[in-house]
């Protein structure tokens, strides 16, 4: 009951970004205070809908990869072997962290060119430091007598990880995917200045028209999915860490 | 039967275990004893590699443990440790089905060996089996951590301090719940504690560790009448011997022909608990009745005295 209300609200604010996204002509009078006369209120130099479902491909793209590469390093770091390599993973994701995506977006675009591609990379790069991180504290953190146990009952090197060490740090693990997702979600709007497909492009034809509603209806939808993006992984963190009787 | 050759554990300049030397009677609980640091834990772990030896051998039922990979090695030896260590991710069911998981037993076999298990350990196996251990009481997941080790029937079972994390009712449930298990599957039992009580009460046999070598290494009688060194003796605890020494019989043991007044001991009590029983009802004898009820006769404060003396 006391997750009732605000997922009612959630509910209300996904049907509105689904109406909004579908058929923005029904929210013009909301808009047309916000522009000059004879100025379009609502954007039209191409489908909303689009827009935001490339917007979202290109996040979740680069946040996968992000995590494949990160979760990777973690496992590695965290083994005997690898052990070595962590002060190397470490400066490398926080290199990828330090680097304003601006500045990446200027480099990359020289080497690959205008488009997703530079846009997909600093993604990447800025994405690979909250899940390492927080990879590296599941999987460093678990309790001994758990990774003693699974020794103990006779699971090799690979089903220790994959069947009790991953499970257990899934639940952290998640949470340094939904930062890096919710960052992404924001960063990715500057992709639109070398002309990747995002909702910054909605934002940008704003600034350049000094039109009001362009920027605020691009920002609101990548705020609106940030939000509601940001809450279905807590959900499904908080399910996870529940029956692990970690709560 | 495992045999252990001048079995050695260097960490750097640190002898942990040196060179230490001991057999272990097939369907037998033989309990290992030391204080902290004495390479008690070390040596247990070793017998499962679950640490490499640095020099020695250990066989277990003639064949070397290093025959076969660590892994499928710890598939054949039990082992349940302090503070259970159950997978909170699985259920009950899950935990104890680990090893026979592992060893790809099919599903139907699974089911009825956890079903079994969990009904000898005294948890309904439709109520407990799908709960996760957060679930259940300290004494709940102790046993089902024991039914886990026992899942694949190992001949035998390592125990790490498994009553070390459990208040003392619950523990001593436990350790009489761990004699009838070790006599229903005749495991053979090898187990580390710092608890003299506990050592006195299940071993068929006692190892002594201190730095890193046995000390001695007896049956519990053997140790109370001839300690080998003053370690083993302020161990034990010198006015602690002749309860020590009762601990050991059970009460049936002590009984005399006769008949006594007042409130009947069971005869699978330790002479411990006779005597303590004679001395809080103020009576010079009980009667001792066995586990169907029968008279079998009675203890007498006298009798236990007498076993309690030291042995000629």
């Amino acid at each position: 009951m006391r997750r009732f209300l605000p997922n009612l609200l959630r509910l209300a604010a996904l049907i509105l970004l689904i109406a909004f996204l579908v058929r923005p002509e029904l929210f013009e009078p909301l808009l047309k205070p916000l522009v000059q006369a004879n100025a379009p209120a609502i954007y039209n130099q191409g489908s909303l809908l689009s827009l935001t479902l490339s917007h979202l491909a290109t996040v979740f793209t680069a946040t996968f990869a992000a995590t494949l590469v990160a979760v990777g390093l973690a496992i590695l770091v965290t083994r005997p072997v690898g052990a070595e390599f962590l002060p190397l993973s470490r400066s490398l994701v926080n290199i990828g962290q330090t680097f304003p995506p601006v500045a990446v977006l200027a480099l990359a675009v020289p080497i690959v060119g205008f488009g997703e591609k530079p846009t997909l990379i600093a993604l990447f790069l800025y994405g690979l430091l909250p899940v390492f991180e927080n990879a590296m504290t599941g999987l460093s953190t678990l309790p001994k007598a758990i990774v003693e146990a699974a020794r103990g009952t006779g699971m090799t090197a690979w089903q220790q990880l994959t069947r009790v060490e991953l499970p257990l740090a899934l639940p952290v693990i998640l949470a340094g995917i939904r930062l890096s997702v919710t960052i992404s979600l924001a960063t990715a709007t500057i992709g639109s200045t070398v002309a990747a497909k995002t909702l910054g492009e909605v934002i940008i034809a704003g600034l350049q028209s000094n039109n009001l509603a362009f920027v605020l209806q691009g920002g609101v939808v990548v705020a609106v999915l940030a939000v509601l993006i940001y809450d279905a992984f807590s959900a499904v963190e908080r399910a996870l860490a529940r029956r692990a009787g970690r709560v | 039967m495992i045999e252990i050759e001048n079995i050695t554990k260097r960490y750097g300049d640190n002898t942990v275990v040196d060179t230490v030397s001991m057999t272990v009677e097939p369907h037998t609980i033989t309990v290992i004893v030391g204080t902290s640091g004495s390479g008690k834990t070390t040596l247990m772990r070793m017998i499962n590699r679950l640490v490499e030896p640095s020099e020695g051998m250990i066989r277990i039922d003639g064949a070397d443990n290093r025959s076969i990979p660590g892994y499928e090695l710890r598939r054949h030896i039990g082992y349940a440790i302090q503070g259970h260590g159950l997978f909170p991710h699985r259920t009950v069911g899950e935990n104890i089905a680990t090893v026979p998981t592992l060893l790809g037993w099919d599903k139907k076999r699974i089911a009825a060996k956890v079903e079994e298990l969990l009904t000898l350990f005294q948890l309904d196996p439709s109520a407990f089996g799908p709960r996760y251990p957060h679930e259940l009481s300290g004494g709940q997941q102790q046993r089902v951590g024991v039914a886990r080790a026992l899942a694949a029937e190992p001949n035998i079972l390592l125990m790490d301090e498994p009553f070390g994390a459990l208040d003392p009712v619950i523990r001593a449930k436990a350790q009489d719940d761990l004699l009838a298990i070790q006599k229903h599957f005749g495991t053979t039992i090898v187990l580390v504690t710092h608890d003299m009580e506990e050592a006195f009460h299940l071993a068929d046999k006692i190892a002594v560790m201190d730095k890193g070598r046995i000390v001695q290494c007896a049956a519990p009688e053997e140790m109370l009448v001839n300690p080998a060194t003053d370690f083993v003796e302020t161990l034990i605890g010198t006015e602690e011997r002749p309860f020590r020494l009762l601990s050991i019989g059970t009460a049936g043991d002590a009984a005399e022909a006769g008949e006594a007044q007042g409130e009947p001991i069971a005869a699978s009590l330790s002479q411990r608990e006779a005597l303590s029983s004679l001395l809080w009802s103020g009576r010079e004898a009980l009667p001792v009745v066995g586990s169907d009820g029968a008279p079998l006769g009675r203890v007498t404060l006298a009798g236990l005295a007498r076993r309690a003396a030291r042995p000629q």
